[in-house]
């Protein structure tokens, strides 16, 4: 076991499947003679060479395009998009293409697509979103999100082999901030799976990303006042790992939806309905939502700190739910 | 490369397939047997036959919806095409998509999408490919002038251009895009000139002479090939039947139409055919009933064959499932 970062993990990652399939190959802006925006590529250029790490025109739809198509024949692309805000210029070929190749006319599509986002790093507007709600809606992508650096090694592993295409979100804030020990051999952390991030009986908090580090501030903090927090990591946003949600509402009854994704129409949305539809009857509580408001994400450092999802907003919503 | 006789032959053949198969879905829209819509190549049939002969068995092709002559000629039978149409389980896609929205990696197909000139991203990815494991392959995208004002026609043409990949860029130039004439599209006279600003050559070439699609074609395949990059062809050509089969595109002028029926590419072809006495008569009347036949053979097949079942339609969303608890 080795303790590395939440980034370097995404690095060895890739690294490892480079070396270990000469049919994945990254390409996108700056990945290759600078070694990525946020470093994730530094050392691949000498490393693999022009035709592996490819520096691409600064065109997010026609190389997301272009590794569509690579993947069609046979190889499996990694596409950096340099901050996840750029993902949009790229929407059509995600959505139109490679979301629907499969289904329309079985043509596999195996690509990752890394989307660095999220906030508490003073980008502003256009370099801090979390994108997963824009593509939550799209039947055919799988949307993967993880919270540890063991999670980030494992998922981008799973997401490079997997045959559908992967938006594989990374959150800026964690890459340097998070270590874990992972285990020098080859692993993998399956899509589609939760996990229980922490084990609790009083209510359960059901999230992803870099909000899974404010549970557990949250759950320490409540510790004290003798509430038994369970955090769910949700890891894999589409599809849903409904049984973990389900299994996780019986077992506590109370449950709180957290993400720094904006409240409306979001992930937890969806969560939130899945529990009513699916299990009203062991409800104690409304469920209750603890989500960035619906404004874009403000640059000034009170502004931001509003904005996104803190542990206080946690503690107090929990404490709402215990007065329930 | 010079066209053995049978292949000109075979380009005829193609042709005229491609038109009866066509009519046959404008017919069968017409009287309400294809839902949906039903868009056609007639006018423009040589674009797609001739670019598509031109490639190798392991090329890649990533048409628009005016290449019904590429789907033929790479190998899918008219009898998977109508029963696409006609929304059965032996279509090319089962079902899940309608028309003209067909591919299949078994014959080097990629499914056309709706929108416009994302195949050329597409197709210049499948070129990536070729290029990063050293293969001599080339990859052929496909759109129409109307394409060509998006942003990912752009895109990828200046991808390949830098990268030097081999990739072939066919535009038809019909004239319009649906009700939108090129004057409205464009300011330049030849779609081509978008070739100069990605520093491609490109070509014009008369998108109704079936031997010249061709010829061009393949000689922009052979540089692509060996390493020369890509090119952009710009094929002129009229569309002679509306946006789709609805359409009765009162908004083209009927001269215009006129004068381009003189040069309608079959009759181009036969022409060239009879005068140089590469065929007799006879032959030729020969691939009309062996068009018709096999026109006639897919409609039965097609009438035959059953619907999907309500649930196929939840089947095939990813190629890798995830099992559910």
């Amino acid at each position: 076991m080795k303790e590395i970062t939440y980034l370097e993990a995404i690095k060895q990652a890739m690294d490892e499947e480079m070396t270990r399939d000469p049919s994945v190959f990254i390409l996108g802006e700056d990945v290759g003679i600078y070694g990525g925006a946020f470093r994730a590529t530094e050392g691949f250029l000498e490393k693999y060479g022009e035709w592996r790490i490819l520096d691409t025109p600064l065109a997010e739809s026609g190389f997301t395009g272009a590794a569509i198509g690579a993947a069609l024949v046979g190889m499996r692309p990694i596409v950096e998009i340099q901050f996840s805000d750029f993902i949009t210029c790229a929407f059509d070929q995600l959505v139109t293409v490679a979301a629907k190749n499969h289904y329309r006319w079985g043509g596999t599509t195996p690509i990752v697509v890394r989307a660095p986002c999220g906030g508490n790093i003073h980008g502003g507007p256009f370099h801090s979103q979390c994108i997963e709600g824009y593509f939550f809606n799209v039947p055919g992508l799988k949307i993967v999100f993880p919270s540890t650096a063991y999670d980030a090694k494992g998922l981008l592993k799973s997401a490079i082999r997997d045959n559908d295409p992967v938006i594989y979100c990374e959150h800026k804030y964690l890459y340097r901030r998070i270590k874990d020990f992972v285990p020098e051999e080859d692993y993998t952390v399956p899509i589609g799976k939760a996990r229980i991030a922490l084990e609790g009986k009083d209510i359960s908090i059901i999230t992803y990303g870099a909000m899974v580090h404010t549970a557990f501030e949250a759950a320490q903090l409540l510790k004290e006042k003798e509430i038994s927090i369970e955090i769910i990591d949700l890891r894999t946003i589409l599809p849903l790992d409904k049984k973990s949600i389900f299994d996780t509402v019986k077992k506590t009854n109370k449950v709180i939806i957290l993400h720094e994704q904006t409240k409306t129409g979001g992930v937890g949305a969806e969560v939130s309905a899945l529990i009513n539809e699916y299990c009203f009857e062991y409800l104690d509580a409304p469920v209750i939502r603890v989500a960035a408001p619906d404004t874009p994400v403000p640059y000034s450092p009170p502004l931001e700190e509003a904005f996104i999802p803190q542990t206080k907003d946690v503690v107090s919503a929990i404490e709402k739910m215990m007065r329930y | 490369m010079d066209l053995k006789r049978e292949d000109l032959l075979q380009l005829q053949y193609y042709l005229k397939l491609t038109r009866r198969l066509e009519d046959r879905f404008s017919s069968l829209y017409h009287q309400g047997r294809i839902l949906g819509g039903a868009w056609t190549s007639n006018g423009t049939e040589a674009i797609s036959v001739g670019y598509s002969y031109a490639l190798e068995k392991n090329d890649i092709a990533a048409p628009y919806f005016r290449d019904m002559g590429c789907f033929l000629v790479r190998g899918i039978t008219p009898k998977r095409l109508m029963a696409q149409y006609l929304g059965k389980k032996t279509g090319v896609t089962a079902g899940k998509e309608g028309n003209v929205h067909v591919g299949d990696l078994n014959f080097g197909v990629i499914g056309f999408p709706s929108h416009l000139a994302d195949n050329y991203a597409v197709g210049t990815g499948a070129a990536l490919a070729f290029k990063i494991r050293g293969e001599k392959k080339v990859a052929v995208a496909c759109t129409g002038d109307g394409g060509t004002s998006r942003g990912d026609f752009h895109e990828a043409m200046n991808l390949a251009a830098v990268r030097k990949l081999p990739v072939v860029f066919i535009c038809n130039n019909n004239q319009y895009a649906y009700s939108t004439p090129l004057k409205l599209q464009m300011a330049i006279k030849n779609v081509a000139e978008r070739a100069l600003a990605y520093g491609m050559p490109s070509k014009i070439v008369d998108g109704n002479n079936v031997v010249e699609v061709f010829t061009v074609a393949k000689d922009a395949y052979d540089m692509a090939r060996n390493g020369g990059g890509p090119t952009f062809i710009e094929c002129k050509t009229m569309r002679m039947h509306g946006h789709s089969e609805h359409d009765s595109a009162k908004y083209v002028p009927r001269e215009l139409l006129e004068e381009w029926k003189k040069k309608d590419p079959i009759l181009n072809m036969e022409k060239y055919l009879l005068e140089n006495n590469i065929a007799k008569k006879e032959e030729l009347d020969g691939i009309d009933s062996r068009v018709k036949k096999e026109v006639e053979e897919a409609e039965s097949f097609a009438e035959e064959s059953p619907y999907p079942s309500p649930e196929d339609g939840l089947k095939g969303l990813y190629a890798t499932p995830i099992e559910e608890e």
